[in-house]
């Protein structure tokens, strides 16, 4: 690191590492952006990489250490401890000069937001049209279009259900879990029954291989969580037994569905599953991916919770018996209230992979989100916009799965409990 | 007492019959009202299918079992390439995450919250319909490190020829015993005298020296064939000679590096945050360089927080690579539950082959995975 003692040698160096600085990164811009490049004297090599090495020059010039001036030590402190670390800064804004603009003006400023053909996108920029006209297939998929408030309405009751557990009366809370674990599935099963499905109460009937977009990757996610979290709770506490062909039993079907891909799992329910059923017997698609997706699951769920089991001291067991209580008690009371806590960011982090893998179910030919997308693509009348498509849903799927970490995060603090 | 304990058990072992018994008993009902006989019989016969991609010979006159072969190397191509290169930037972005440099450090969590909260099957098909769709067409493509093409096609790059490649790889391999015992030696050596030899240099050399020693005495030579484009008709174009690397396997292979190496990245960064102050602190105090610090003290506590989590991420690598199905690149689940079983119509059988291959692997690792546990595991007494 340069000292400079004396404040005037000081000044000059950093009004010259400021320069230096500037130079590096208005050549970098000047070279992408106008084709014009200030330091083409030098030879070609050290060219290349003058607002490299400009910037380089510039950092090493204003490390000093210490100024008074605010910016310039935290600058210092952050991205200029050394050369090395001087050169990756560098490296990174010019990165972002080289990405960003070009990444903008595709998204938003050259991009298409107005018309309703192919023909009203004529900038270099997306072609957001594409999915303002698409935009009712991929939240609802084949769903007719006067029906699709069928949808709608089931979501919003499902939520509200969802909501009235927050609300229940204290003296109620007792079956809280019950009415999450056994009541909201039957009412939500119900609801999508004889709302979306339709075919009684003047409702027509709409069949599930119509179904679809990004409702349809709601409904598979919501209805194989609330499915596998007690399943997963059972085998976790199967494997932890001592009574050894309950054991056992809990073990192999564990490892044997964490063994095996997803995709695999959605080949048997489409088309092994058939084969083991009585002939004549017919199980709807839907039903047989849920259930699949729902086995899946929760041999990771069971693992997650055991963690959680496990993690439990002994103490916690020995005392709930010496109060005399049975296995079921003992869990029910003591264990496993404890033992959910802890689990709360691996069940949150299943729940993730769970809908993202809910985009494989194209196997078996529902077409959520995804496989819509790729239907819309080769549609003759909108080719060539796949990349406007993708990016779409991997905005929606990185703000669901985004927002939801951070949601589990923030529970995880909340439930802390100090031992 | 006694009855507590049989009761459930019954149950469970009754339930689990009656479900096996009640599957297996429609089953031969179906297959008898197909005319299908349960057996692998089909594995002899000839496949007649084409496979685009293969490692080994294979065309529409060997047998489903060569079939099931040729899937399998091409899932375990893209698994192994996978597991290398995540591991590689994995270790990169966790250390990033962890640096003192404002910048590093958030670039390198924007990278990890941005891949890793994206579904993988979207990222591969991100990748393989929208971004290399966009490459050029073969015969405009701009030539790469005058020798490689990247076009819509595929990357073209020179395929090397090699002359007694046997004896060339039995020396890498010899150069490896001899490496390990070295190693060996060495260890033995600083713990008797107290003295530590190179071993890192040494080994090194002995492994770049020997095989290239075959160049000059074993008759070992290598030579390269480059891609040369030629004109067969007024618009088509194909190149002759080099190695094809299909556009699937460079998307797969890209889409599952970006993603597993955002989940190692988070295990390199908690095994190396998992190491308390003290043990640096301490390491040095006793006089170990910074080097001898890391490769010491470090790496071999954050290595024991490290491996088993990066482990399950290899596995759900392999297991995720099965998404290959989805952009038609013919691995083991495309080729065998895709079109042999199109063709065959035996369900159950290839089903369950594929299955217990996945499981054969998946428990494989996790059982060489159990063992090294143990072996590294503290021992406490």
């Amino acid at each position: 690191m340069l000292k400079f003692n004396h404040h005037k040698n000081r000044n000059i160096s950093l009004i010259l590492g400021v320069l230096f600085f500037s130079v590096g990164i208005i050549d970098f811009y000047l070279n992408n952006y106008f084709n014009t490049n200030i330091t083409s004297f030098l030879p070609r090599i050290i060219n290349f990489f003058t607002p490299l090495i400009f910037g380089v020059i510039g950092l090493h010039l204003i490390r000093v250490e210490f100024s008074g001036i605010k910016i310039l030590d935290s600058l210092n402190k952050n991205i200029n401890t050394t050369n090395f670390n001087a050169a990756l800064s560098v490296s990174i804004i010019l990165l972002i000069i080289f990405g960003l603009p070009p990444l903008l003006n595709w998204l938003i400023l050259d991009a298409n937001f107005t018309g309703d053909s192919k023909e009203a996108c004529t900038g270099g920029g997306a072609c957001w049209v594409y999915i303002k006209v698409w935009f009712n297939r991929f939240m609802y998929g084949m769903y007719p279009n006067a029906e699709q408030w069928r949808v709608n309405l089931t979501f919003i009751a499902v939520l509200v259900f969802m909501a009235a557990g927050f609300f229940t009366p204290t003296r109620l809370r007792n079956y809280l879990s019950l009415y999450y674990v056994l009541i909201l599935p039957i009412i939500s099963f119900i609801l999508i029954y004889f709302i979306v499905s339709g075919g009684s109460f003047g409702l027509v009937w709409v069949e599930t291989g119509a179904w679809g977009g990004l409702s349809l990757t709601f409904m598979v996610s919501f209805f194989s969580l609330i499915f596998c979290f007690p399943l997963g709770m059972m085998l976790a506490l199967g494997r932890r037994s001592n009574l050894p062909i309950v054991k056992y039993s809990s073990l192999s079907f564990i490892e044997f569905w964490r063994g095996v891909p997803l995709i695999t799992v959605l080949f048997m329910s489409a088309v092994m599953f058939p084969m083991f059923l009585p002939d004549g017997t017919y199980v709807d698609k839907l039903i047989r991916v849920v259930v699949a997706i729902t086995l899946f699951e929760a041999a990771y769920t069971a693992e997650v919770i055991r963690g959680g089991l496990q993690a439990l001291p002994r103490g916690q067991y020995d005392a709930a018996k010496s109060l005399g209580m049975g296995y079921w008690r003992m869990h029910v009371f003591v264990i496993l209230p404890q033992a959910l806590k802890l689990v709360i960011p691996g069940i949150a982090n299943t729940f993730l992979a769970l809908i993202k893998d809910t985009p494989l179910i194209f196997v078996v030919g529902l077409l959520e989100l995804v496989g819509m997308l790729n239907l819309a693509k080769t549609n003759p009348k909108w080719l060539g916009f796949s990349m406007e498509g993708y990016v779409f849903a991997g905005i929606i799927f990185w703000i669901i799965c985004y927002s939801m970490s951070k949601y589990s995060q923030n529970l995880e603090l909340k439930y802390k409990t100090d031992r | 007492m006694k009855i507590k304990k049989i009761l459930p058990q019954l149950l469970t072992l009754l339930f689990i019959v009656l479900v096996f018994g009640f599957f297996t008993m429609n089953a031969q009902e179906n297959m008898g009202a197909r005319g299908l006989e349960f057996g692998f019989g089909f594995l002899k016969t000839q496949a007649s299918f084409d496979i685009q991609f293969s490692l080994i010979d294979y065309d529409g006159s060997h047998t489903y079992a060569r079939a099931y072969l040729v899937g399998l190397l091409n899932t375990l191509l893209v698994a192994l390439i996978g597991i290398i290169l995540a591991t590689l930037l994995g270790a990169v972005i966790g250390v990033a995450r962890l640096s003192p440099n404002y910048l590093i450090r958030k670039t390198a969590s924007f990278y990890i919250e941005f891949f890793r909260n994206i579904p993988l099957l979207l990222q591969i098909f991100f990748w393989y319909f929208a971004a290399l769709r966009a490459l050029p067409m073969l015969e405009d493509a701009p030539m790469l490190l005058n020798s490689s093409f990247m076009t819509i096609k595929g990357l073209y790059t020179p395929a090397p020829i090699w002359t007694n490649f046997d004896v060339f790889f039995t020396t890498i391999i010899a150069a490896m015993i001899i490496i390990f015992f070295f190693a060996r030696y060495a260890k033995k050596k600083q713990e008797q005298e107290g003295k530590r030899l190179p071993v890192f240099f040494i080994s090194l050399a002995i492994f770049i020296f020997l095989p290239l020693l075959t160049f000059l005495i074993g008759g070992v030579d290598l030579s390269w064939s480059y891609p040369v484009i030629r004109q067969m008709s007024q618009s088509s174009y194909t190149f002759d000679g080099g190695l094809k690397i299909p556009p699937e396997l460079i998307a797969l292979t890209l889409a599952l590096t970006l993603y597993t190496a955002t989940f190692i990245a988070e295990n390199v960064r908690a095994g190396i945050q998992g190491i308390g102050k003290g043990q640096k602190e301490a390491a040095a105090s006793i006089g170990l360089t910074p080097n001898q610090v890391l490769k010491l003290v470090i790496m071999p506590q954050a290595l024991r927080i490290i491996i088993p989590p990066t482990t399950n991420q290899y596995l759900n690598l392999t297991k995720n690579s099965s998404l290959a199905a989805a952009i038609a690149y013919p691995d083991l689940v495309l080729v065998f539950a895709g079109t042999a079983m199109m063709q065959t119509g035996r369900a159950i059988e290839i089903v369950g082959i594929t299955m217990a291959t996945y499981l054969t692997i998946s428990l494989g690792i996790s059982l060489l995975m159990n063992w090294y546990n143990k072996r590294i595991a503290i021992q406490e007494k």
